[in-house]
């Protein structure tokens, strides 16, 4: 890896000036960026360090969850505020890689990182999450631009996401049998307002997306059934060793109707599945 | 060069290192704290699993200029020459939970964030807590085995 310049700013204000500069990238726990930039992926002149001038409040604002952009995963998993009011969120999170990774890796982080089988940016996008940053407010279905990228210009933090509650939400993933990230997750969401949200990440090519077909089909009303043999993705799949397009396209479609049979059932929250896993949807 | 102060496993030490020294690099290369072990190097095997300021981190991906005025505890930490293991450690040991003791030092650092977060966990809840330390010899069942045995022993040394 080559040499940075590594800055612990003392305030955000610092830490934007210092941003903005050429070469210079933002780090929160690292545990995609550090790992990225052995990879050689990134290689910055200057890193700058927010951990510590990022809020990590855990709150209910107006009726919607507020998490600041420091909150560690292992934090947003176990807050009392989200297992009360947006229990699969924490259940969500707690999902996240493991539990060292957990204790590193920050909400802030993973929004900017927006990792191609990430978890957070299905839970933004089904749930209407809002990214707040040093300048702006964005709604997450202009926040995630593609694999790995967003829309921060240099020099803007995150500070924060709000996340709306609702009673009806549920994920499912199923995992990479070797480095167990989601191969294809679907959060399912009756927002608000009424209507059906379907996310899915792992799957795209260009990273999470609402699947506007399946929410369609769900405006008949939320049950599973509604979403049998609704055809096609409409995104390109992603192809890998372990699964081509079409098998990513059934899983999407199985994941779909588990996460919206277990969001309108008794207990909604999050269900992990992998080779092996004794209950099989057919 | 840039300089960092952390304490390691009760020592005070200051040290010059680069921006891009990686905490594990600084333990085992700058501080000769060699039980720390690097092993996939990419954040996944949990050999290089450490505390800082309490919680298991890997320190493969971890800077050492993050832990600046850090108390960070390695495997040397948990029981000092000449005096008793740590209850994990003996537990790893009566259980023979190790082969070629390559991933231990982080099982059993990771086995202590266990113990601090769920106290004695089921079975199923060790193993999947495991998910990020990888061994290949041992196929896990001491590994689960110890664990269990050195959290009762935790627990019941402080009840």
């Amino acid at each position: 890896m080559r040499d940075f310049v590594y800055h612990r700013p003392a305030s955000l204000e610092e830490a934007r000036r210092l941003a903005a500069e050429d070469g210079a990238l933002l780090l929160a726990g690292g545990q995609t960026l550090l790992r990225d930039m052995k990879r050689g992926r990134h290689a910055p002149a200057s890193l700058i360090d927010v951990t510590g001038i990022v809020s990590k409040q855990i709150e209910l604002r107006d009726g919607a969850i507020w998490i600041g952009a420091g909150a560690t995963h292992a934090e947003v998993a176990s807050s009392a505020v989200l297992q009360q009011h947006l229990h699969v969120l924490a259940a969500l999170v707690g999902h996240i890689g493991d539990p060292a990774v957990r204790n590193r890796g920050t909400m802030g982080g993973a929004l900017a990182a927006n990792e191609p089988a990430g978890d957070y940016p299905a839970a933004c996008l089904a749930l209407g999450a809002t990214v707040h940053t040093t300048g702006r407010n964005i709604a997450a279905a202009d926040f995630f631009v593609d694999n790995g990228r967003t829309m921060l210009e240099p020099g803007e933090i995150i500070t924060g996401a709000t996340f709306p509650i609702s009673g009806r939400a549920a994920y499912v993933k199923f995992l990479n049998p070797a480095a167990r990230y989601a191969m294809v997750g679907v959060f399912a969401a009756s927002a608000a307002d009424g209507g059906p949200r379907i996310a899915v990440t792992g799957a795209g090519t260009h990273g999470a997306f609402r699947w506007q077909e399946a929410e369609l089909a769900l405006t008949a009303g939320f049950v599973a059934e509604n979403l049998r043999g609704i055809g096609p993705l409409p995104e390109r799949l992603v192809e890998d060793l372990f699964a081509d397009a079409a098998y990513r396209g059934h899983l999407a479609e199985v994941l779909a109707r588990r996460a919206v049979a277990l969001a309108s059932g008794p207990a909604p929250g999050v269900t992990v599945l992998t080779h092996g896993s004794r209950e099989i949807d057919r | 060069m840039p300089a960092v102060s952390m304490t390691v496993n009760g020592r005070a030490v200051h040290r010059e290192v680069e921006g891009r020294t990686m905490l594990v690099d600084f333990l085992r290369e700058q501080l000769g704290l060699t039980g720390t072990h690097v092993g996939c190097d990419t954040t996944q095997c949990g050999a290089c699993v450490v505390h800082v300021n309490g919680l298991a981190i890997k320190s493969c991906t971890m800077l050492a200029l993050q832990c600046d005025s850090a108390l960070v505890t390695t495997i040397e930490g948990l029981a000092p020459p000449g005096t008793p293991l740590h209850p994990m450690q003996a537990a790893f040991r009566q259980h023979h939970a190790l082969q070629c003791g390559y991933c231990t030092s982080g099982m059993v650092m990771m086995a202590l964030d266990i113990v601090r977060r769920l106290g004695e966990p089921d079975e199923a809840t060790i193993r999947e807590e495991l998910k990020g330390n990888i061994c290949r010899c041992t196929g896990y069942h001491n590994i689960v085995k110890a664990i269990a045995a050195g959290a009762a022993a935790m627990v019941a040394s402080h009840a």
